[in-house]
């Protein structure tokens, strides 16, 4: 294993967490790999903004339905006991608390459970979609995550320098290096790879990681 | 009663300058390409419709749709809540240049703005946004222990949407996840002008499967063979 987990890791490891028949939506890009890792024998119900629940992995090339996609724009197929509806059903489901868990990208993520992944500023075209309204209706938000940026800097900070998602809505963050729960405005060390020394990891964090109970090595297959 | 019309020119021939128009669709999907190209057509004969306010998920993508009807100029504001596709350029141009007014508004409350403008619901509070950038401006408000952002209805001059089947009072069907916006935009518009597949007599269209009653559609225009953005894009399609 190398010195940190691979993307696909990170969404093996955000998989393990998702119970048998628990309604879900993935963010746009990264998140939606975690759909690929659903443990044997559970089912988890996949929710798209534009409509579906249910829906399944991509068709083959030339076989697209483009009424048939998913949030990012991708073609989609559906699974047995799936169902479309409109925007403003989808999105009952998703501020009615209806969604059992969202898992989203992050630029940064605030021990208090603020969540910056909209906007890196001022610059450009600024575009939300669909990621205020989730932060504030799945039961559980989760962050998947590289623990730093490209440039090596902490994007667990005390507090967030950019845009802001969502305000203390992150319950559990799966970085490259940890799984750290957010509780009472504290990160939380549940599980690190067994390679990384607790002062490394800290140093690479822009808060205090607390320690409650026992911290289990992070352990993931090869994929 | 009978609320066909019988081309994509007349259906929209009463869209005047300055006009707030809703246009359906989540990227490609729904997105009622040959109502916008007819547009765009009257347009270029006739220099109207332009100074268009144009409400829709997206800010279209390539050089065809809704990306056409922003790139001949018709458009001086949107409100979306993703102006960002596999190929922008046409809106990020124009926006960064200072020539279109963009009105970002998360997804959600972007239907929900739509549903309530449908329904007659001046406002309503959300928690989307409380404690961002978004809610710069809005009123708050506690309730139960937590805080609410108030968003505001949107209603439209017309709605031009995509459905699948629809009957001669104005019944529609949909396609799949062409649904979308579709709907709730029919309900918040003025005149809402639905193209569709095929125009069957009332009776054709079991009331069971009716997703959008023909109460909230003054028009319908049958376009039988629909294009689909993403197919035109991945051909390189430009409408010009």
């Amino acid at each position: 294993m190398s010195d940190k987990l691979s993307n696909a890791q990170i969404a093996w490891r955000a998989a393990q967490d998702i119970a048998d028949g628990a309604y879900v939506n993935l963010g746009i890009g990264f998140p939606e790999m975690v759909a690929k890792f659903q443990p044997p024998g559970r089912e988890a119900i996949f929710h798209t903004e534009n409509g579906i629940v249910n829906f399944g992995e991509a068709p083959p090339p030339g076989a697209e339905d483009w009424d048939l996609i998913n949030a990012g724009k991708k073609a989609v197929t559906l699974k047995p006991g799936a169902a479309f509806f409109h925007h403003a059903d989808s999105f009952a489901m998703v501020r009615g608390g209806h969604l059992d868990v969202a898992i989203l990208g992050a630029y940064q993520v605030a021990e208090n459970g603020d969540l910056a992944n909209w906007s890196t500023g001022p610059k450009g075209v600024p575009a939300v979609g669909g990621a205020m309204d989730l932060v504030h209706g799945a039961k559980r938000v989760a962050v998947i995550t590289e623990h730093v940026t490209k440039d090596g800097k902490p994007k667990l900070l005390g507090r967030c320098t950019l845009p802001l998602t969502g305000v203390a809505c992150v319950t559990r963050v799966y970085t490259s290096l940890a799984v750290i729960d957010i509780e009472a405005g504290h990160f939380v060390l549940r599980e690190k790879l067994a390679a990384m020394p607790l002062e490394t990891l800290q140093s690479l964090t822009g808060a205090h990681l607390h320690i409650s109970g026992a911290v289990a090595d992070l352990i993931v297959p090869e994929l | 009663m009978d609320k066909t019309i019988p081309n994509l020119a007349t259906a929209v021939a009463g869209i005047g300058d300055g006009a707030v128009v809703m246009i359906g669709g989540f990227g490609g999907s729904g997105a009622p390409i040959e109502l916008i190209h007819a547009l765009i057509d009257r347009f270029k004969a006739t220099g109207h419709p332009a100074q268009l306010t144009v409400i829709n998920n997206n800010a279209g993508n390539g050089h065809i749709g809704l990306a056409a009807l922003i790139e001949a100029g018709m458009v001086k504001k949107l409100i979306c809540s993703f102006p960002r596709s596999a190929d922008p350029v046409v809106f990020t141009e124009l926006y960064l240049a200072g020539k279109i007014e963009l009105e970002l508004v998360p997804q959600g409350t972007l239907a929900e703005r739509i549903r309530a403008g449908g329904a007659g619901i001046p406002a309503f509070y959300t928690p989307t946004s409380f404690g961002t950038d978004l809610a710069n401006g809005k009123k708050i408000e506690d309730f139960d222990g937590r805080s609410y952002v108030q968003e505001r209805w949107l209603k439209a001059d017309f709605a031009l949407v995509k459905a699948d089947i629809g009957d001669t009072h104005g019944n529609l069907t949909y396609r799949a996840a062409a649904r979308n916006f579709n709907p709730l935009m029919c309900t918040a518009a003025t005149v809402s002008i639905a193209q569709v597949r095929q125009i069957v007599a009332p009776g054709g269209i079991d009331p069971e499967h009716v997703i959008t009653p023909g109460i909230f559609v003054q028009g319908v225009v049958a376009v039988a063979n629909p294009q689909q953005e993403e197919t035109l894009n991945r051909a390189g399609a430009v409408y010009a």
